[in-house]
């Protein structure tokens, strides 16, 4: 059972599509990497794979071993340089340099219908067994290396999938060869307006209904900052999440504001640059130096993702849910 | 079980229907799905427990279809809302979209939404609490204005937040219901809003809706690459199954700062966005609705963006992409019933 590797499962949900679970779990798994887990990511959305093309591995295959699949890697172990020493780096960056020692990241791979599929835009137009079996497959077939978390993706609603998945894993988590409290929980992923929140409720009432843990909820697309004027619309309304978690007794993990700049970051790889006095969060986004073309594009993505205004706010929503799990054993 | 690599078998969209009948055992993963007329005889069902049950069944076609033609020969359009990701606003432009049409007084609409998991649409007009009655004719679907009647599972769930938890083929069942017991009457246009995806709901409403003919598909998307990846499949998932499509809306493009008027590209088309795919696929492109809040909170409050700000540029935009698509359809004159522009 292959999945006797894994330390911990993790799974992020959302009624709603569209609201970012598939970017909520790639940074929740930078993030996990960044402080040295090693992670794996499982994407089950069977007719709509989006982990590939955010990890920006599109063109990866995935290779198969006896016995199984080995999942896509995305870095391996290493340790980063302090942030701000890379490239090209200038001397009033040097002090720092000093006194941060460099960043030690855990391995992260993944596994997505995305990889087996011979075409990028070939739909995969299935009925609910064959999902069904997919899902199972993934679950049982997977050959992860030793993995502290286990992120799985999953596709909106509360169908085929999400059945599947916990009919597997509740039996597979509950048998003998399990490590103690295996599946953690659950991260339930909302935007603020009204209309999400309705469904993402619908969510959470589906892991009270098969005993899932709720780890938190966290908010996205919580408030735009214009990069013009600084000013932050808050595009989707706001403050639903809180009230929601309040309501259903869960943690509020936070609000997560929209940062066009991880959006470069994923699609074009291109390394996040703010303008200077730019406030996310409450925090000042660090400004960076500018860099010109290609060499903005360089460097690992978790790397690259340690200069986005998001990192420092994934960081505690990761330490929060960390400690979440540790405290219930 | 040494996993295999190449892709699996997909379902065969043209195989004609017949009624599924009682299994015994669920649908093993190579099914070829008891409703296809292979159902018990093809090669994968040796071995199922199913077998029997799928190989004497009547082989005729379903007898719900004529039943869902019979209903539906009184509407005279249909339109199918879809899009490979969620979130991008089918919902939204379904709702928006028989807005506009209702806003002509001389047309009736009917608005179906097929999404079982997660139904936005009695939110969106404000009727979340409605139920729905039953007459001897059949469900009535709950009217939002004189000429605006809704459907969705929401009237049906005893609370407001509560889980549906079902899969696939009892999906399929209350979406046969839907097109075979409402009541939709005389009706000029039936919006269908679909789930994300491209699965069983999808291939129900196909095959259910094949023979009383749909118009076409309206395709939402967003510009950002990340969404359009999962827009392209349903292209292709429409190619497949023959579904017209009548063009491609992108939603959420560019937002206009309340500040300082600065607009900036929150979903980045780094790829050239919905006009460049709509291109490249030789599709009609629609228009571009940009992202204005005020949209998503009208939604909250169920009410009529178009009503509520009709001076905004987005209103101007969404009614300049429902012309389009009654032109699409072959719809004579202005199908807003406004004059000029």
């Amino acid at each position: 059972m292959p999945l006797e590797n894994v330390k911990k499962i993790m799974l992020v949900l959302s009624g709603k599509g569209g609201v970012g679970k598939s970017s909520i779990t790639t940074q929740l798994a930078l993030t996990l990497s960044l402080q040295g887990h090693s992670v794996g990511v499982l994407d089950i959305d069977l007719t709509g794979p989006s982990i590939p093309r955010f990890f920006g591995i599109e063109e990866q295959k995935v290779r198969q071993a006896p016995g199984g699949w080995i999942p896509v890697p995305v870095h391996d172990k290493q340790s980063l340089p302090a942030r701000g020493s890379t490239s090209t780096s200038s001397s009033q960056h040097n002090g720092d340099a000093a006194t941060n020692p460099p960043t030690e990241v855990g391995s992260l791979s993944c596994m997505s219908l995305g990889f087996i599929l011979a075409n990028r835009s070939d739909a995969v137009i299935w009925r609910g067994p064959k999902k069904t079996a997919m899902v199972r497959q993934f679950l049982t077939d997977v050959l992860w290396p030793p993995l502290d978390y286990l992120l799985i993706d999953t596709p909106p609603g509360t169908s085929d999938e999400h059945i599947s998945l916990l009919e597997t894993l509740l039996k597979s988590t509950s048998g003998p060869a399990a490590p103690p409290n295996q599946l953690a929980g659950a991260v339930v992923v909302t935007t603020p307006q009204a209309i999400s929140i309705s469904d993402v409720k619908k969510e959470l009432n589906f892991c009270k209904k098969t005993g899932i843990r709720v780890l938190g909820v966290v908010e996205n697309m919580a408030g735009f900052v214009c990069p013009n004027c600084s000013e932050c619309t808050y595009v989707f309304s706001k403050g639903g999440g809180q009230v929601m978690a309040e309501e259903f007794g869960v943690p509020f993990l936070g609000s997560v504001p929209i940062d066009p700049a991880f959006v470069v970051l994923v699609e074009e790889g291109v390394r996040p640059v703010y303008p200077e006095g730019t406030v996310v969060a409450g925090k000042t986004a660090a400004t960076v130096e500018k860099l010109d073309g290609e060499a903005s594009k360089e460097g690992l993505l978790v790397d690259k993702y340690r200069d986005c205004s998001l990192a420092p706010l994934f960081d505690g929503i990761v330490a929060n849910v960390v400690e979440g799990i540790s405290k219930s054993g | 079980m040494a996993p295999l690599m190449e892709e699996p078998t997909q379902v065969d969209l043209d195989a004609p229907l017949k009624s599924a009948p009682k299994l015994v055992a669920p649908e093993p993963e190579h099914c070829p799905g008891p409703e296809s007329t292979q159902a018990g005889v093809a090669d994968s069902c040796a071995g199922c427990p199913n077998q029997k049950i799928c190989a004497s069944a009547p082989k005729g076609p379903d007898p719900d279809i004529p039943l869902i033609t019979d209903r539906l020969s009184s509407v005279r359009h249909k339109i199918l809302v879809l899009s490979g990701k969620g979130g991008v606003g089918k919902s939204t432009f379904s709702t928006l979209l028989s807005f506009a049409f209702a806003s002509n007084p001389s047309l009736t609409i009917g608005l179906m939404d097929t999404d079982i998991c997660g139904p936005s649409i009695p939110k969106m007009f404000g009727v979340e609490d409605e139920t729905i009655h039953v007459s001897g004719e059949g469900w009535e679907p709950v009217w939002v204005q004189d000429n605006l009647g809704v459907m969705s599972v929401q009237f049906m769930l005893p609370n407001r937040d509560d889980a549906v938890i079902w899969r696939g083929a009892k999906k399929n069942g209350l979406i046969k219901k839907f097109l075979s017991e409402v009541r939709w009457g005389d009706t000029d246009l039936l919006v269908v809003d679909t789930p994300p995806g491209t699965s069983d709901e999808h291939l129900s409403v196909n095959s259910f809706l094949k023979t009383s003919g749909v118009d076409g598909a309206v395709l939402v998307c967003t510009p950002q690459e990340v969404a359009l990846l999962d827009v392209r499949k349903e292209i292709d998932f429409c190619r497949k199954a023959k579904i017209p499509i009548l063009g491609l809306v992108e939603n959420m493009s560019g937002f206009v700062c309340p500040g300082c008027r600065y607009e900036s590209q929150i979903f980045r088309a780094s790829t050239g966005g919905g006009r460049k795919l709509a291109e490249d696929e030789g599709i009609p492109f629609l228009g571009s609705v940009p992202l204005d809040p005020r949209i998503g909170q009208a939604c909250d409050y169920g009410e009529s963006f178009l009503d509520a700000f009709p001076e905004s540029p987005a209103c101007a935009a969404i009614k300049r992409v429902v012309r389009r698509v009654g032109q699409e359809m072959g719809i004579k004159g202005d199908i807003l019933g406004e004059d000029g522009s």
